[in-house]
């Protein structure tokens, strides 16, 4: 994939060990150093105003990444740079351009109401008075922090905190926006405002996101480029109907019936399977085919539908499905580079 | 950005930091009114056992009578909850186990900085509640101690300002320590015995025989308790009060050295450990 040049995130066979101690089998004292590579010389770039979707599975290598990009961690081989800087040198200059949210992390003051933490992350950041209460106010609207603003940090909901903490990370306008798994745990009202807000503050401000994700859905509201890392090395680059392309990204569709009915047989999906003799049964298709509407029609043709649930695929299932197709092809060589 | 902004929003940040911890700390009155409690009971059982052995002793006391004596336990009382030597734990050490130093990292603040100047607002808050009621209950159980002159509160200020700042300093690389240390239990340990016994709690430093005096004067214990009790109470005045605030300062700024040593160092560990 090109690139434009001034790259805003530039990654070139990028390495990162760690040390691992184990215990030595029959030595009850001795442990064993064992370097295991998380970043194996992974090489990709991010131009301004790309929205990037960095997925794999757990342990793949994704947050040590993210870490050398802003500057929390060394590379052991290679090179990084973020935003024309050199993170770790750079990191003060750096921390003024980017804002990284960490899913799981809060950078909330948990006693202070959010008023007083952005108040503080606005003197960290030295933002002028009027600057500050501008940013702050379009904030406050866009992601609807108002209902909220004056409770403690500890008081709010999952969904609440983490549409702060999205507000405090961008609160000094930063041209690079790294998120880490974002909206988990959030209920799907919350994702969708999240997903929303991250889709215009890009197309007023031109900002460049990242975001590492399990959700599939995140990528595919936010993303419009994929980088599938597995075992600390690039599996695919490119766009995200490539990905589904190479791995049909299936939906589920769960309908509980008001009574039992035999195995629905509905064109263009898959009968997963049955339960209560007929009376909830879970439908496979492929979103690029079909959609959850046509499929729905089709089953209420035959059964009358009391309930229903639309499941978004696992990335890990993405991920997993994108490897088993590789090894299948046989080669050993990376899929789909675009 | 001109300078003189670049210095006020500098200014900016080091109050917004300070307020942090003074509103943050007063969202728990209710252990404050508990500290209160305890520094007072806590406070009788100290004069009552100084008092004995007062009465008992044959030598000179150091100088103390029944009235310094009695400032020397209530001031010190009222400081307890400010200066950072009974419960020698740092946030910043939770923060270094459960991961979250990796956003305090992505700030463009020093650790340090970020860490004490909310250690500052906390004192604050806990100092009037907590101090001033120890105080009273002083001068109602032993009878006036407080100095008459103004010099003895202005330096007192000032010392006091320093010693809630380097107590913190101290416990903050103690804290530090949980880069390279995975359960740092056994230091606080160590630390809290030693200095809250160094700092004069127990008994003033000056009653302490030759070589402990000796010892303790190797330690920066003595200036986080004894020292600004001494300035406050006017037990020392004028050129030896002078000199007391700069073995503080002097302390001060060489925990404040090591602190920003120990951040770099470990910045660097965290490196090879991994987030």
């Amino acid at each position: 994939m090109t690139v434009p040049s001034g790259a805003v995130v530039e990654v070139d066979r990028l390495v990162r060990e760690f040390t691992v101690r184990e215990p030595v089998p029959g030595r009850r004292l001795r442990r064993r150093a064992r370097r295991v590579r998380a970043v194996d010389e992974m090489t990709f770039a991010v131009g301004p105003g790309e929205a990037v979707g960095y997925i794999g599975a757990n342990g793949a290598g994704k947050s040590t990444t993210i870490k050398m990009l802003a500057g929390i961690l060394v590379p052991t081989a290679g090179s990084v740079r973020t935003c024309g800087l050199e993170p770790i040198r750079d990191r003060r200059a750096l921390s003024r351009r980017i804002g990284v949210v960490f899913g799981q992390r809060s950078q909330l003051w948990w006693d202070l109401p959010l008023s007083e933490s952005f108040a503080i992350l606005g003197a960290i950041h030295r933002l002028e008075p009027d600057a500050l209460a501008s940013r702050r106010a379009e904030l406050v609207e866009e992601l609807e922090l108002v209902e909220f603003w004056s409770t403690p940090v500890r008081q709010l909901s999952l969904g609440q905190r983490m549409r702060a903490e999205v507000a405090a990370a961008l609160l000094h306008r930063p041209e690079l926006v790294v998120l880490d798994e974002p909206t988990i745990g959030l209920d799907v009202l919350s994702k969708q405002r999240l997903r929303e807000f991250l889709v215009h503050e890009r197309r007023t401000r031109g900002t460049t996101l990242l975001l590492t994700t399990h959700d599939m859905g995140d990528v595919e509201r936010l993303c419009e480029r994929v980088l599938v890392v597995d075992h600390g090395r690039l599996a695919y680059d490119g766009t995200l109907s490539g990905l589904g392309a190479t791995v049909a990204a299936e939906r589920i569709l769960v309908v509980d019936l008001a009574e039992p009915v035999a195995d629905l047989q509905v064109p263009g999906t898959r009968h997963l399977g049955s339960e209560g003799e007929g009376v909830r049964q879970r439908l496979a298709f492929d979103p690029a085919t079909t959609t959850a509407a046509a499929v729905l029609a089709a089953v209420q043709t035959r059964a009358e539908v009391r309930d229903l649930s639309v499941a978004e695929p696992d990335v890990e299932d993405v991920v997993r499905r994108l490897w088993a197709r590789n090894r299948a092809v046989g080669a050993g060589g990376r899929p789909g580079s675009a | 950005m001109s300078p003189v902004t670049e210095s006020r929003l500098r200014a900016g940040l080091l109050w917004s930091l300070v307020r942090a911890g003074f509103a943050e700390q007063a969202h728990y009155r209710l252990a404050v009114a508990a500290g209160l409690f305890t520094n007072v009971v806590f406070g009788f059982i100290r004069a009552a056992v100084l008092f004995a052995a007062l009465d008992a002793s044959t030598t000179a006391f150091a100088g103390y009578d029944r009235a310094t004596l009695g400032g020397y336990v209530w001031i010190s009382q009222a400081l307890l909850g400010a200066v950072t030597l009974m419960v020698p734990v740092s946030p910043v050490e939770e923060r270094i186990k459960n991961g979250d130093i990796a956003v305090d990292y992505l700030r463009p603040v020093p650790l340090v900085a970020a860490f004490a100047l909310p250690a500052v607002g906390r004192a604050a808050y806990s100092l009037l509640p907590r101090g001033v009621p120890a105080v009273v209950v002083g001068l109602l159980t032993t009878g006036w101690f407080l100095p008459a002159t103004p010099g003895p509160y202005l330096l007192g200020a000032l010392s006091v300002a320093v010693a809630v700042v380097a107590s913190y300093l101290g416990v903050h690389c103690i804290g530090l320590l949980g880069f390279w240390v995975v359960d740092t239990r056994g230091i606080k340990a160590f630390y809290g015995i030693l200095g809250t016994f160094l700092a004069g709690l127990f008994v003033p430093v000056d009653l302490f025989p030759e070589w402990l005096r000796t010892l303790a004067a190797f330690t920066p214990f003595p200036t986080f308790l004894q020292y600004p009790v001494d300035v406050l109470s006017g037990r020392v005045l004028g050129a030896a009060a002078w000199q007391h605030l700069g073995v503080q300062l002097a302390w001060g700024l060489g925990l404040l050295a090591l602190a920003l040593l120990l951040e770099r160092l470990g910045r660097r560990h965290l490196e090879v450990q991994g987030g």
